[in-house]
């Protein structure tokens, strides 16, 4: 038997170059369609204390963005969600190249350095480096490179559970609600809510972070899962947390499921939350 | 409401009249200490070691900014998650702290401890950091300098926005 393969060749440094080209923007601006929700609630809401943090939150992603300031100054640890294209060979280090590219990002932009090199001894790399890189193979030619800062304050607040099929729907949901009411005003609500459902302890942790990285405006294409996002949507914001835990009524903005195959006798569920400072930035090679 | 909050008295006695939820304007001088400095500090008390630095009559802001680039007098300086410094609550007294500036809930026993001692918590809005670092006037790192963002940094602030989380009527603002 006798094929073609066509391969397309990335260099370390094409693919270093790229990452440091989003990384340098990606503190300093938030999402556009959250910043819309974000003055969605700001008009709905009541309370004078939760309105004065809503305004603070608008005023702020102005400033950040015409004076070049980072949003925040909890500029995150970078977690790269990586496409590959089964045609692509890179020449060089791929982990390299990524870890470069945040490195002079980091550097350039004078960024928080926010890494330490063990979580036992603390000592920080002072490099904000490495990311943590998550990879599939997929069809074709494309590179693709998500990144997302991810502060601690919401980092901190996230859950994972192994219920099991007994625990069923209102286990699902029991389980998320209270995630977010204990995470109360430190995660900086209002949030974006990812919810992993399935596969298994580290799959679902996994799909909770995917989930934050959908478009804040899609709903799941699975009718199913649709349903517990409305569901869960409104039963968070019945919580009265609101921005900053000040009461109110917009705790999220909203609320992601994915789901994947799991095992008869698991019920793997995990939540993910994502700041208001909701920062993410990609590029395709 | 404005504070000059380097005037004790005047901060004491304009503290006493505000309620659970009142947005208040500081101006004057923080020092900035979050977890490190924290653990480091309650080592050298618990062994009666010398402070590096006297934090009588000082307000505390949880906060690391990002570097500060040239040219600019701060980087970003948003407050950090308040709860990670409950453990040190009993603390604030012995240092003679008369405030601290964080965000998101304390934990029962640390406002218990904070009503009882007469520290005020006030909370800045989480996640901005940009605009916080515009009533920056001023910083100095004073103390802890090996430990980088973490380290303890004299800044003086102008009108900086903040609001009063407990009162002594039992005023919550996470739980009114
Ligand atoms: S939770 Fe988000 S907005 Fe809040 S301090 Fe952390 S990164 Fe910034």
């Amino acid at each position: 038997m006798c094929y073609t393969v066509v391969m397309k060749i990335l260099t370390e440094l094409q693919i270093e170059n790229a990452v440091y080209e989003i990384a340098k923007k990606m503190c300093f601006e938030v999402d556009e369609k959250t910043l819309k929700k974000i003055s969605d609630a700001y008009e709905k809401e009541d309370n004078r204390a939760t309105k004065d943090a809503l305004s603070d939150i608008i005023v702020n992603a102005k400033i950040a963005k015409n004076e070049h300031i980072p949003l925040c100054q909890d500029t995150g640890i970078v977690i790269a969600f990586c496409e590959i294209g089964g045609q692509i060979v890179i020449d060089g280090s791929f982990e390299k190249a990524i870890n470069s590219g945040i490195k002079r990002a980091y550097s350039t932009e004078y960024l928080r350095k926010s890494v330490v090199k063990s979580p036992l001894d603390r000592v920080n790399t002072n490099d904000n480096t490495p990311c943590i890189i998550h990879t599939t193979i997929t069809d074709g030619d494309k590179l693709k490179i998500t990144l997302c800062p991810k502060g601690a304050g919401s980092e901190n607040m996230g859950r994972v559970k192994m219920l099991t099929p007994a625990s069923g729907e209102d286990g699902i949901i029991d389980f998320v609600v209270e995630t977010v009411r204990l995470a109360g005003g430190k995660a900086c609500p209002p949030l974006i809510v990812g919810v992993g459902i399935g596969g298994d302890l580290e799959e679902c942790a996994l799909l909770s972070k995917r989930a934050l990285l959908r478009d804040i405006d899609d709903c799941s294409k699975d009718t199913h899962a649709k349903r517990l996002e409305d569901i869960l949507y409104e039963k968070i914001n019945a919580l009265n947390i609101g921005a900053m835990g000040l009461k109110g009524k917009t705790t999220c903005l909203a609320v992601k499921v994915e789901t994947f195959p799991c095992h008869i006798a698991s019920l793997p569920v995990a939540v993910s939350l994502m700041c208001h400072a909701n920062r993410h930035a990609t590029c395709e090679l | 409401m404005n504070i000059n909050i380097d005037d004790k008295n005047e901060f004491l006695s304009k503290i006493k009249t505000l309620k659970a939820g009142d947005r208040v304007y500081l101006s004057g001088t923080l020092l900035t200490a979050r977890d490190a400095v924290h653990k480091e500090l309650k080592n050298l008390i618990d062994n009666n070691e010398k402070l590096p630095y006297n934090f009588v009559n000082s307000i505390i802001y949880y906060a690391g900014p990002t570097d500060t680039p040239p040219e600019k007098i701060v980087g970003s300086i948003g407050p950090t998650t308040s709860q990670r410094m409950d453990s040190y609550a009993e603390y604030m007294k012995k240092l003679g702290v008369l405030a601290v500036i964080g965000k998101g809930e304390r934990s029962d026993e640390c406002k218990k401890i904070y009503l009882r001692d007469g520290i005020t918590y006030f909370i800045a809005t989480g996640g901005c950091g940009a605009l916080l670092s515009k009533c920056v006037t001023s910083c100095e790192v004073v103390a802890f300098s090996h430990l980088g963002c973490e380290s303890v940094k004299k800044l003086t602030v102008d009108n900086f926005p903040v609001t009063v989380c407990y009162d002594n009527e039992q005023g919550d603002i996470f739980n009114g």
